[in-house]
């Protein structure tokens, strides 16, 4: 059995393909992709993608499947059906589940779940500490074994620095990276940014410094260590600046935010709509701003989904009590392909902060497209325009604050390892 | 004259300048039912209120029930120790349950900003904002602009002095959003620790010296350390606070000689305020506690007293 994707416009940022091209899949890998191609025989499945793009499949580096432990949130199947739809062929999920993803067996149980439930790749990230307490290290190396492929107390900052230190340290003999999650907890005692919407809701404010403290502390560990590291869910101004700064002078420092950093702002907090409460929290404009202009000069490499899915009664609360989070990787691409109609990215930027960026962070044989290449890939159209309905969403988490905006391209295609795991009406 | 059609009172921030003056007109012509023999009148027989309080509260809830009783509203109490709140409840399925019998208005108080607008969007009774964590208090800023008003003969043109914990302060914000509408300056002041970063941005001046920010000003209004929120981590110790930031009788000589001075209860005498001063000529604090009946039976009728 074959696939022929036609007469699409194919896109690869890692082989610098920009043009109409077919593409051709036998078994779970690229075939051919030439112009024209006319396959002999008769098990060919022939997809006509005139008018859409061909692009490698998007991977997310940041991500909560929930399992084990909270699948009334979302489960390995729910959240890959998810990430299927919007997309993406591999992601990484957090290790803040319950038991939390510390030590083999867990990592073991959640690729052996992928396997048998999964629509995508799930790359399990490791614990950097044990339970996620920031106390002792975590077992790095059996978790590094079973296929871990990064390690990150996410959801927490490392608040000892001589355990990051350590932990930057000792991942230097797996070479993985080590993604920070970077909050200052005395200074993050709010739920919402401290600016001017704070004025008006007087809810507990969470400053920016509380994140910038922490950038800037990790950094100077991991650039002391010789070690890399990544900072995800990066939001405000002062982020963007000092990791600009600190990359003339320390190449192996990497970065990612989430589209909601780049598309909403505090006034959304206004309404006390707690799919608004995510963590860190949504930003000024001024910030919003700042995060484009790091996604435009490429001081931000990555574009991440940070997922959060919730049941119904951990958000329908008070907006203190709320869980955090945005159930996000349905939308995540479509909302990026925002900063392509504004002008401030090209597609062929956008697609290297879905696709080669995070592949080479992971260091994963994945996110472009080749010959022999595995046949990772999706098809999409820039200009569909869709609303957004969070009762259609595939995740369990209909936790979003973009319910009802109307959006201007989505993924019509997905392929996973040869196979068409979506495919929408459209196509 | 003006037509009143909003649902709920749920802060200041939305009530424009002629709804607020609007309040306080209708405020004033319940005013003399509270001095008269009896004290009642069958403006809302039939009607139910329900008071949520899930914080403690004597004042703002004891005004509600007095005035809901004044125009022959059915009250009902209920606070978060004898709630089932404290069994795990969500706010969510009390309001379900309250609003299952039919009440017609629900005065909430609540530790946590926006549970007030929570509650509108899933009772059909009128929700009242009766205070809402460190957002808002829309009626404490209505009662303390119509004692302004009456003291004052006017809003426009008054120099408002703000002192203590601005940060934390519901009432504070709902000044603030109140005495913007109308021609006023108004400085705030307090320990830094307790002035919120871009204040300014709500139009008032910040004033970290008490001294300079209380002169020539025609209203005080000083706010409660609030201990109960952990107010003292932001200060030193109460000592220190009350030696710098307690009014006393010399700085009120530095203000307007009509000056009143305001507090919207309850006050901790010696650490805030001195008795001396409490208790002094420019204080206008039990006005305000008055005038809270007369402003909250307008509110009532306003929001549940029209055609049913």
């Amino acid at each position: 059995m074959k696939i022929l994707i036609r007469n699409g416009r194919i896109i690869d940022p890692q082989h610098y393909i920009d043009e109409k091209l077919d593409i051709l899949i036998h078994g779970n890998r690229i075939e051919k992709i030439d112009k024209h191609i006319r396959p002999k025989g008769n098990d060919i499945q022939v997809i006509d993608a005139s008018h859409h793009i061909i692009a490698p499949g998007l991977i997310d580096i940041h991500a909560h499947l929930r399992e084990p432990g909270f699948e009334y949130k979302e489960t390995i199947k729910t959240g890959t059906m998810a990430a299927v739809k919007g997309g993406y062929t591999s992601i990484v999920c957090m290790a803040n589940t319950d038991p939390v993803n510390d030590n083999k067996s867990i990592t073991e149980h959640i690729i052996k779940q992928a396997k048998a439930e999964g629509l995508c790749r799930v790359f399990p990230c490791g614990a950097i500490s044990k339970g996620l307490k920031g106390e002792e290290l975590a077992e790095i190396g059996e978790m590094f074994s079973a296929g871990i492929i990064a390690i990150s107390d996410d959801g927490k900052s490392v608040k000892n620095a001589d355990l990051l230190k350590k932990a930057l340290e000792y991942a230097l003999l797996f070479n993985i990276p080590l993604i920070s999650h970077c909050e200052d907890e005395n200074l993050a005692q709010g739920y919402v940014h401290e600016g001017h919407a704070s004025l008006f809701s007087g809810l507990d404010t969470i400053p920016s410094i509380a994140e910038e403290v922490v950038v800037k502390r990790d950094i100077t560990i991991a650039q002391y260590v010789g070690a890399p590291i990544h900072l995800t869910h990066i939001s405000t101004a002062g982020s963007v600046e000092a990791i600009a700064m600190a990359k003339k002078k320390y190449k192996k420092i990497t970065c990612d935010t989430c589209p909601h950093y780049f598309t909403l702002t505090d006034e959304a907090t206004l309404t006390f709509d707690t799919n608004t409460k995510v963590n860190p929290p949504l930003r000024s404009k001024h910030d919003l701003e700042s995060i484009k202009e790091g996604l435009k000069n490429n001081t931000i490499d990555i574009i991440a989904t940070d997922h959060a899915p919730h049941d119904l009664t951990s958000k329908d609360v008070e907006f203190n009590l709320a869980s955090w989070g945005i159930s996000g990787i349905e939308t995540a691409f479509s909302l990026s392909l925002r900063l392509v109609h504004e002008g401030v990215l090209t597609l062929n930027e956008l697609l290297k902060k879905f696709t080669v960026n995070p592949a080479k962070l992971l260091k994963l044989p994945y996110g472009h497209l080749a010959p022999e290449g595995i046949a990772d890939l999706i098809v999409f159209n820039p200009d569909i325009e869709w609303v957004v309905n969070k009762d259609a969403f595939l995740s369990k988490g209909k936790n979003t604050p973009f319910h009802g905006w109307k959006l201007k391209g989505k993924n019509l295609l997905t392929i996973v390892n040869g196979r068409i795991v979506y495919r929408d009406p459209a196509i | 004259m003006m037509k009143w059609n909003r649902k709920d009172l749920l802060g200041i921030q939305e009530l424009s300048r002629e709804e607020i003056l609007f309040i306080l007109d209708t405020a004033e012509s319940f005013k003399e039912i509270s001095r008269r023999e009896i004290k009642k009148v069958p403006t809302l027989r039939g009607k139910t209120v329900i008071t949520l309080f899930y914080e403690p509260s004597t004042r703002t809830r004891t005004s509600f029930e007095i005035a809901a009783k004044r125009l022959s509203a059915d009250t009902i109490n209920i606070s978060a120790n004898t709630s089932s709140y404290v069994k795990g409840e969500t706010l969510k399925d009390t309001a379900k349950n309250l609003e299952s019998m039919r009440p017609d208005a629900i005065v909430i108080r609540h530790s946590m900003p926006g549970a007030p607008h929570m509650l509108s969007k899933i009772v059909d009774a009128s929700v009242i904002n009766g205070g809402d964590g460190t957002h808002e208090h829309p009626t404490q800023a209505l009662l303390d602009l119509y004692t302004i008003r009456e003291k004052k003969g006017t809003i426009d043109g008054l120099k408002v002095v703000i002192i203590g914990d601005i940060s934390h302060s519901r009432v504070a914000r709902s000044n603030i959003f109140s005495l913007t509408k109308f021609n006023t300056e108004i400085v705030c002041s307090g320990p830094p620790t307790m002035i919120p970063p871009h204040l300014e941005d709500l139009g008032v001046r910040v004033e970290y010296d008490i001294n300079r920010a209380i002169k020539d000003a025609d209203v005080i209004m000083m706010l409660r350390i609030q201990k109960e929120r952990g107010g003292i981590s932001y200060i030193p110790s109460i000592k220190e606070y009350s030696t710098i930031y307690g009014l006393k009788k010399e700085h009120v000589e530095k203000a307007k000689k009509d000056v009143i001075i305001m507090h919207p209860g309850p006050m901790n005498r010696g650490i805030e305020i001195t008795d001396e001063v409490a208790d002094g000529p420019y204080s206008v604090i039990l006005d305000q506690v008055e005038n809270g009946v007369a402003v909250r039976m307008a509110i009532l009728f306003l929001l549940i007293g029209g055609e049913t």
